[in-house]
């Protein structure tokens, strides 16, 4: 068993408070990803579970056992805990199987190979760090962290140096070595594809708070508030009035889910919709509200259309090929339900977020 | 090409004359000097001392390194500075403080000790800005595979900065080597200091005895060069720095450190004030003196460093950019020129002057190209460092743009390259005012600089008469020192100077 606890951990670094009040369970056996923007203090969280810097205030547990809470403190080399930092960070004087083997006991020196094994880099064990590719290199930084059985891996950023067809394919294998080996994971990334693919629980960081905290599928279509909404894909938020169970707003009327802290009856709220809910129109629909194109831009499996109605501005996702041209009327038509809160900032247009 | 040429051979020219002057002298006579007890005497005292020195200033340097690098200590700016300050201080002047405070202090011991204070700069700057290149997270790493931090020092940052150790070592080994006014003071003789009082006798037995000796150089060399360096890890620009609190427990590192600076600066300060104040008015030196004795050693010392800079300058740009046999005549030119001790040089300078162009001898610019000559070296790593940091695309781009080479050159090349030309100046400067070997072989008749006056009135032991001179040229050295600490410091901050000065 080796569930990570934090409870109230805080931190800062001279008079800049980077973590507050930070709580998080990381249950055995599962993986959850930090997900936020550079400053937002992930790095700063994953190095004080890993026990490279101590919490000013609150617990650090792993498996129960009290790792630090500002008084006491274990350090790195006697938590277990293995750690993949962004760029490898592979000791350039030893080989593949140097690198690999640096934490293990001389008996168990055969597990070198069972791991080289693991991450898919047979024959390259002679190997020095400068004769491998980025992605050889991230994998023979994580076969590191296990090789010493750790009980707990820490990734931070490891995909972030790697280009995008490269990213995808280390990002699949890292995912399986780590369901495999059942290890107990935290990842550390500011790119939401990864954190929504790789994680079965997500944390949001923004400026050392955690603002939300879920399984992806949850916090994309159940966020509990407007700031969880926005932390993940692309969102729209729209300015709405609740009746009973149905928004008016300038896209018409739109359902609204059960449950959440919708406004009361007739109160302003915003309204989420997620791109892949506006369903885009080239003629005139019953229902459907008229709008005009801004831009668009092509992914090939599917496209991102910048509208605007009226003076709200809009993002829709189109599967497959429409020809679009700006100052184009398209019409839109909304599917499913929406999410709706109240509103706390006083009412206006919201931007559409990515 | 032909300039290349032209510098290489200037640079060797002191080789060639030293085989001249020996030639000159005959077999005979190189038979009588080198092939008797004393010999074999001197050699094993020179290679004793500074094979002991080594070790232990890269040792002082790399816990000095590892201390404002890697601990965690209050003022750590400060420290990078103070620490690199002792390379103002000439060895001879540490030799003579530490001498009048303990007369007893002789021999070997006392020579390890002086010299080990003066060269462990020469490591700690190299050391210190490895490791500002090498990513913290590979000791992180290191920790979270329950590896322990003295564990982690022998497995993973020493290997790290092995390059750095042995190129500050070979500077060191080379300092030793042809340190003459500490050794002469201290009452220990190497091969520097039987050379130099050969010279003063019987110049032909000098040319003689220097033979070993850039053997020996020549020696540390090539043992430096068969080292294999492993290819360069993939440097990743570091993060920002976490600016952790420093806690009590890096009460003894500071405690630590100021002792070696208290040692190394600290003790020849104090004795030089207490001399001054000691000694009666009479015997202090007329202002005027000590005025025109400064004003020559900052001529001859800016003369050096300029002339040391522009020769590195074409040589730095050639070797860096292109790889051709000029280059490669180029680099083991000047690798050669870092094995010959100030005395050869001073030496094969005045052979040169003698039989070649008497009206050269004993002139100010013998000594300005002695300088240069010596200190090439210097100034050609600083050049190179900034030469191989700045990339040549920009100067592609600077053409690209529709201007010429020529004002591509100075509008884009010059400006890039000012920190390791400056950088460059300095160091040379500051050697040069600390120089007293070749500046007593070489000084123009009636002509005193700063380090010759020292020297004279010590020899009387009249210690309040020289202290006012060692004053001086601690003062003018301490200046461009404080400045290169802070260069080799930058690359912290932003910048990337510094980097590459490990050879």
């Amino acid at each position: 068993m080796s569930t990570i606890e934090l409870h109230a951990v805080a931190k800062s670094f001279g008079p800049t408070a980077v973590l507050h009040n930070i709580d998080l369970v990381v249950p055995d056996g599962s993986t959850t990803a930090v997900l936020g923007a550079s400053g937002s203090g992930k790095t700063t969280l994953l190095r004080l579970i890993a026990g490279f810097d101590q919490v000013d205030s609150g617990q650090v547990t792993i498996a129960g056992q009290v790792l630090d809470d500002g008084r006491q403190f274990v350090r790195a080399q006697h938590r277990a805990v293995g750690y993949v930092p962004q760029d490898g960070a592979l000791f350039p004087h030893l080989t593949v199987a140097g690198n690999i083997g640096f934490g293990v006991a001389r008996p168990e020196r055969s597990r070198v190979n069972d791991l080289i094994e693991l991450v898919g880099l047979n024959g390259l064990a002679r190997r020095y760090p400068h004769q491998l590719s980025g992605g050889q290199q991230q994998r023979v930084a994580l076969a590191r962290a296990l090789a010493t059985r750790p009980r707990v891996v820490l990734l931070d950023e490891p995909f972030s140096s790697l280009d995008a067809s490269l990213r995808a394919e280390v990002r699949r294998d890292v995912a399986r070595v780590l369901a495999e080996t059942a290890t107990t994971t935290v990842l550390v990334t500011h790119d939401q594809d990864e954190a929504l693919e790789m994680a079965d629980q997500i944390a949001v960081l923004r400026l050392g708070h955690v603002v939300a905290c879920a399984d992806p599928r949850a916090l994309y279509h159940d966020p509990p508030d407007v700031t969880a909404a926005t932390a993940i894909g692309e969102a729209n938020i729209l300015v709405a009035q609740v009746d009973e169970d149905w928004a008016s707003c300038v896209l018409g009327t739109v359902a609204l889910h059960g449950g959440g802290c919708r406004p009361t009856d007739g109160g302003p709220g915003r309204l989420l919709l997620r791109p892949e809910q506006l369903i885009l129109h080239l003629d005139v629909r019953d229902g459907a509200v008229r709008a005009t194109v801004k831009d668009s831009q092509y992914h090939g499996h599917d496209m991102l259309v910048d509208v605007v109605v009226g003076q709200q501005a809009l993002l829709a996702r189109v599967a497959g090929d429409l020809q679009l041209t700006p100052g184009q009327p398209v019409w839109i038509e909304v599917r499913g339900a929406g999410r709706m809160w109240s509103d706390t900032n006083g009412a206006g247009t919201a931007a559409p977020t990515r | 090409m032909a300039l290349s040429g032209v510098i290489a051979l200037c640079l060797l020219m002191p080789l060639v004359l030293l085989v001249l002057d020996a030639r000159s002298a005959g077999w005979t006579e190189i038979h009588t000097v080198l092939f008797r007890e004393r010999s074999l005497f001197l050699l094993r005292n020179t290679v004793e001392l500074s094979l002991l020195v080594v070790v232990f200033s890269a040792t002082v340097g790399v816990a000095a390194a590892w201390c404002t690098e890697r601990a965690h200590i209050p003022a750590r700016r400060v420290w990078t500075v103070l620490l690199v300050v002792p390379i103002a201080v000439p060895d001879f002047v540490v030799g003579y403080a530490w001498h009048t405070v303990a007369p007893t202090l002789n021999g070997l011991i006392a020579a390890i000790c002086v010299m080990t204070i003066g060269t462990y700069p020469l490591v700690y700057l190299p050391v210190a800005a490895a490791l500002r290149r090498a990513d913290p997270a590979m000791e992180d790493t290191a920790h979270s595979l329950g590896v322990g931090r003295m564990a982690t020092f022998f497995r993973v940052t020493l290997p790290l900065i092995r390059t750095a150790v042995l190129g500050g070592s070979v500077l060191v080994m080379l300092t030793v080597i042809s340190e003459y006014g500490a050794f002469e003071i201290l009452r220990f003789q190497t091969f520097t200091t039987e050379i130099f009082s050969e010279f003063q006798i019987e110049p032909k037995a000098a040319g003689a005895l220097s033979i070993p000796l850039v053997c020996l150089a020549l020696l540390v060399l090539t043992v430096d060069g068969i080292v294999p360096r492993r290819a360069a890890a993939t440097m990743t620009p570091r993060r920002e720095g976490r600016k952790a609190r420093w806690r009590w427990t890096a009460l003894p590192i500071v405690a630590g450190l100021g002792a070696l600076v208290m040692l190394a600066v600290g003790v020849p300060i104090a004795t030089l004030v207490y001399w001054m104040a000691q000694s009666q008015h009479t015997t202090l030196p007329q202002a005027a003196t000590l005025g025109s004795a400064t004003w020559t050693t900052l001529r001859y010392s800016a003369g050096g460093a300029t002339l040391a800079v522009l020769l590195a300058l074409p040589v730095a740009m050639m070797t860096f950019r292109k790889s051709t046999t000029p280059r490669v005549i180029l680099e083991r030119a000047t690798f050669l020129t870092e094995a010959v001790p100030g005395v050869v040089v001073a030496l094969s300078l005045v052979f040169f002057a003698i039989h070649y162009a008497y009206g050269l001898d004993h002139s100010s610019a013998l000594l300005i190209v002695a300088y240069a000559i010596l200190f090439f070296p210097l100034a050609l790593v600083c050049v190179k460092t900034s030469v191989a940091q700045s990339p040549a695309q920009l100067t592609d781009v600077g053409r690209s743009l529709g201007r010429g080479p020529v004002e591509v050159f100075f509008r884009v090349t010059l400006p890039m390259l000012t920190p390791g030309l400056v950088a460059g100046f300095c160091l040379v400067f500051l050697t040069s005012a600390t120089e007293l070997t070749a500046t007593l072989v070489l000084a123009p008749f009636g002509v005193k600089t700063l380090a010759t006056q020292f020297w004279a009135y010590q020899s009387y032991t009249a210690y309040g008469a020289a202290a006012p001179y060692a004053l001086v040229i601690i003062l003018l050295a301490a200046v461009p020192g404080a400045l290169l600490g802070l260069w080799f410091d930058h690359d912290r901050h932003g910048g990337r100077m510094g980097a590459g000065v490990t050879r």
